[in-house]
C-alpha cells in the first residue's frame, strides 16, 4: 500500500475526454513527476486528487483510505498540500499571514475564545507566527516577512506558496509547475526546496515543464499523454522511451533522435 | 508586544477617547442623543463590516436584522409579557438563526449570491412589519416599553449615551479579536483566493456562515438598543434605504477596518442631522458626498488617511 494512490481516473469536459483511467502512487520521501505536452491532463489529474475536480470514474486513496470525492479542505485536513500552477496568494495579506493561514488546521478555532481573546488564542496566533517564520527561513523570505504579498516578485511568490503547504504539515505535497516562470538561479534553490522537503519524509508529486529539474530530482516519472498514461519508470527509462520522444517531439523528433 | 494586540489597543483606545470627550464638548441632551444613535449604528455597521471586509460578502438587506432586533424588544413585553431586555436576547437569537438557514444554502455558492438573498430576506422582514398591523403596529410604528434593571428606570440621554457607548467599545472588542485570530486570517484568505483557502484546510463555507451570523446578531443587537433607546419603532428600521446606509457607512469608513465602519456610521449619521439646513436637498447632497467621497478616498476614509500619513512620514 502507497501513502497515495490514485487509480483508473477518467474525466471528461463536454465531449473532450481529459483524463481517461489514468492512475499513480507515490510513497513517503519519493519525489514523482508527472510530466506530459500541453493538453495531456497533468493539471487535471492535480485538480481530481486534491479534489477540486470530481472524476467520472476512478478511485483515490490516502493512507489506505478511500477519499474519492472528497472536498479539498476534507482532504488537507488527511495530509493533503498542493501550490498552484497560477499563484493563488491572499494578496492582501503579508509574506508572513500567508503562511500562517497555512496553519489553519493546526489551530483549535473555537469561535468563543477566538471573539473573547483568550490567551490560549494568543499563544496559538505566537506559535503560527513563529511557524510561519521558520518556514519563511526555509524558503529564503524570512527577510521579507512582514512586506505585503502583493509587493513580492514572481519567484518570491511561488516559494512562497510552497511555505504555505508546508505549513500543513502535509504528507503528500503536490506542486504544480513548482518552477514555472522561474530564472534558472530560482529554479535551481526550487529544486533544492524539494529535495530537501523529500528528506523530511514526505511525498512529493509535481507537475513540471523543465526537464532538466525533473530529470535530476525525481525518484519516478510519469508521462502523459492526451490524458492517458503514457509511460512511467526513472527518469532515465522515460528519456530513452521511443514512445514518450515522439509524443513530445512527434515522428521527426523520433528520427532525429534515431539519427543523433 | 505583538503587532496584533498593539492594534487592537490603539483602536480601543482612540475609540474610548471618543467616547470620553463627546459629552465634554458637546453635553446637551440633543448632542448626546445624536452621539448615541452613532454608536448604535456603528454597532450594526461594524457586523457588516466584518462581512465585507473580511469575507468580502455583501448582505443588501442588514436593515432586516435590525427591524428583527428591534421589533423583538418592542414587541415581546407587549404580547408576550417578556422582559424587554429577554425580548432582546430573543431577537439577536431569531436574526442569528434566520441568517444560518440563509446563509447555510447560499453561501456554498462562489459570487455576491448572498447580496440577492439577502436583499430579499430584507424586504420581507420589511414587508411583514408594514402589513401585520394587528401585531406590529404596521406603518405607523409601535411603542417600546421603558428599559427596567433592577428596579431602576433607564431614562436619560447621558445613561443611554453610556450604554450605547460602552456597548459599542465591546462590539469592538470582539470584532478585533476575531480579526486577530485563526478563523479571522482565513476570512481575509478567502477573500482573496477561495481556492488558496480550501486546500490549505479552510472550510470556505462554514467560515462565511459564521462571519455572516455574526454580523445578523451585531445588527440585531444594534436594532434591539435602538428601540429601547427611542422608546418607538416604526418599519422604516428594517427599510431597503437603510440597509443601503448601512454597506454605505462601511464603505465610505473603509472596508475591512475596524475604525472605519464606526466613521463611517458618524458620517451618514451626523450628517443627514446638520443637513436638515438645507432641507429639500438633503438627499442629495448626501448622494453627492458619497460620491466624491468615492472618487477621492477609494479605499474609504480610515485606511485612505493612514496611508496618506504613512507617506508623509519620512522612511
Amino acid at each position: 500500500m502507497s501513502l497515495l494512490e490514485a487509480q483508473g481516473i477518467s474525466i471528461a469536459f463536454g465531449g473532450l475526454r481529459a483524463l481517461d483511467g489514468v492512475g499513480f502512487a507515490v510513497d513517503p520521501g519519493e519525489v514523482l513527476a508527472i510530466i506530459g505536452p500541453n493538453g495531456a491532463g497533468k493539471t487535471t489529474l492535480f485538480n481530481v486528487v486534491t479534489g477540486l475536480y470530481r472524476a467520472q470514474a476512478g478511485e483515490v486513496r490516502l493512507e489506505g483510505r478511500d477519499v474519492t470525492g472528497l472536498p479539498p479542505h476534507a482532504l488537507a485536513a488527511r495530509g493533503l498540500a498542493r501550490t498552484f500552477q497560477n499563484l493563488q496568494i491572499f494578496f492582501r495579506m503579508s509574506a508572513l499571514e500567508n503562511v500562517m493561514v497555512g496553519r489553519h488546521l493546526r489551530e483549535r478555532r473555537r469561535l468563543w475564545a477566538e471573539l473573547l481573546g483568550l490567551p490560549s488564542v494568543l499563544a496559538e496566533n505566537r506559535e503560527s507566527r513563529a511557524r510561519a517564520l521558520e518556514l519563511l527561513a526555509f524558503v529564503g523570505l524570512a527577510e521579507r516577512a512582514e512586506e505585503p504579498a502583493s509587493s513580492l516578485p514572481y519567484g518570491a511568490l511561488k516559494r512562497l506558496e510552497i511555505a504555505r503547504a508546508l505549513a500543513c504539515e502535509p504528507k503528500v505535497l503536490m506542486l504544480d509547475e513548482p518552477a514555472a516562470g522561474c530564472n534558472p538561479v530560482e529554479t535551481e534553490e526550487i529544486d533544492r526546496l524539494i529535495l530537501a522537503i523529500a528528506r523530511k519524509g514526505t511525498a512529493v508529486v509535481l507537475v513540471e515543464h523543465d526537464m532538466k529539474l525533473v530529470m535530476r530530482i525525481s525518484d519516478r516519472v510519469l508521462v502523459l499523454d492526451q490524458g492517458r498514461l503514457l509511460a512511467e519508470g526513472t527518469p532515465q527509462e522515460v528519456r530513452s522511451d521511443p514512445r514518450v520522444i515522439e509524443a513530445y517531439l512527434g515522428r521527426l523528433g523520433l528520427e532525429a533522435a534515431h539519427a543523433a | 508586544m505583538a503587532p496584533g494586540t498593539r492594534m487592537k489597543l490603539f483602536v480601543l483606545g482612540a475609540l474610548a477617547l471618543v467616547l470620553l470627550l463627546v459629552p465634554l464638548l458637546l453635553p446637551s441632551a440633543f448632542h448626546l442623543r445624536v452621539a448615541a444613535l452613532v454608536w448604535i449604528n456603528a454597532v450594526a455597521a461594524l457586523g457588516l463590516a466584518l462581512l465585507m471586509g473580511l469575507a468580502g460578502q455583501v448582505s443588501l438587506g442588514h436593515a432586516g436584522f435590525m427591524g428583527i432586533g428591534a421589533y423583538a424588544t418592542a414587541l415581546g413585553p407587549k404580547h408576550l409579557g417578556l422582559d424587554p431586555l429577554l425580548s432582546l436576547g430573543a431577537g439577536i437569537l431569531l436574526a442569528g438563526t434566520l441568517a444560518f438557514l440563509v446563509g447555510r444554502p447560499i453561501l456554498r455558492l462562489k459570487g455576491h449570491y448572498l447580496a440577492v438573498a439577502t436583499l430579499g430576506l430584507g424586504i420581507l422582514v420589511h414587508l411583514v412589519l408594514v402589513s401585520e398591523v394587528p401585531i406590529t403596529g404596521g406603518p405607523d410604528g409601535i411603542q417600546v416599553p421603558r428599559l427596567e434593571l433592577f428596579g431602576v428606570r433607564l431614562v436619560g440621554p447621558e445613561l443611554w449615551y453610556w450604554i450605547t457607548g460602552i456597548t459599542l467599545l465591546l462590539a469592538a472588542w470582539l470584532a478585533l479579536n476575531l480579526e486577530d485570530s485563526s478563523t479571522g486570517r482565513a476570512l481575509r484568505a478567502l477573500h482573496d483566493s477561495e481556492i488558496a483557502a480550501a486546500v490549505v484546510g479552510v472550510d470556505v463555507a462554514r467560515a462565511k456562515l459564521v462571519v455572516f451570523v455574526i454580523a445578523a446578531v451585531y445588527a440585531a443587537l444594534a436594532g434591539g438598543l435602538f428601540a429601547l433607546f427611542n422608546r418607538f419603532v416604526t418599519p422604516d428600521v428594517a427599510g431597503f434605504l437603510r440597509s443601503i446606509e448601512l454597506v454605505t457607512m462601511v464603505v465610505i469608513g473603509g472596508m475591512g477596518s475596524i475604525l472605519g465602519a464606526v466613521v463611517g456610521a458618524a458620517l451618514l449619521t451626523v450628517l443627514p442631522q446638520a443637513l436638515t439646513l438645507f432641507h429639500d436637498y438633503e438627499h442629495a447632497v448626501l448622494g453627492l458626498s458619497i460620491i466624491l467621497f468615492m472618487v477621492f478616498l477609494r479605499q474609504g476614509i480610515v485606511p485612505g488617511l493612514a496611508a496618506l500619513l504613512a507617506r508623509r512620514r519620512p522612511a
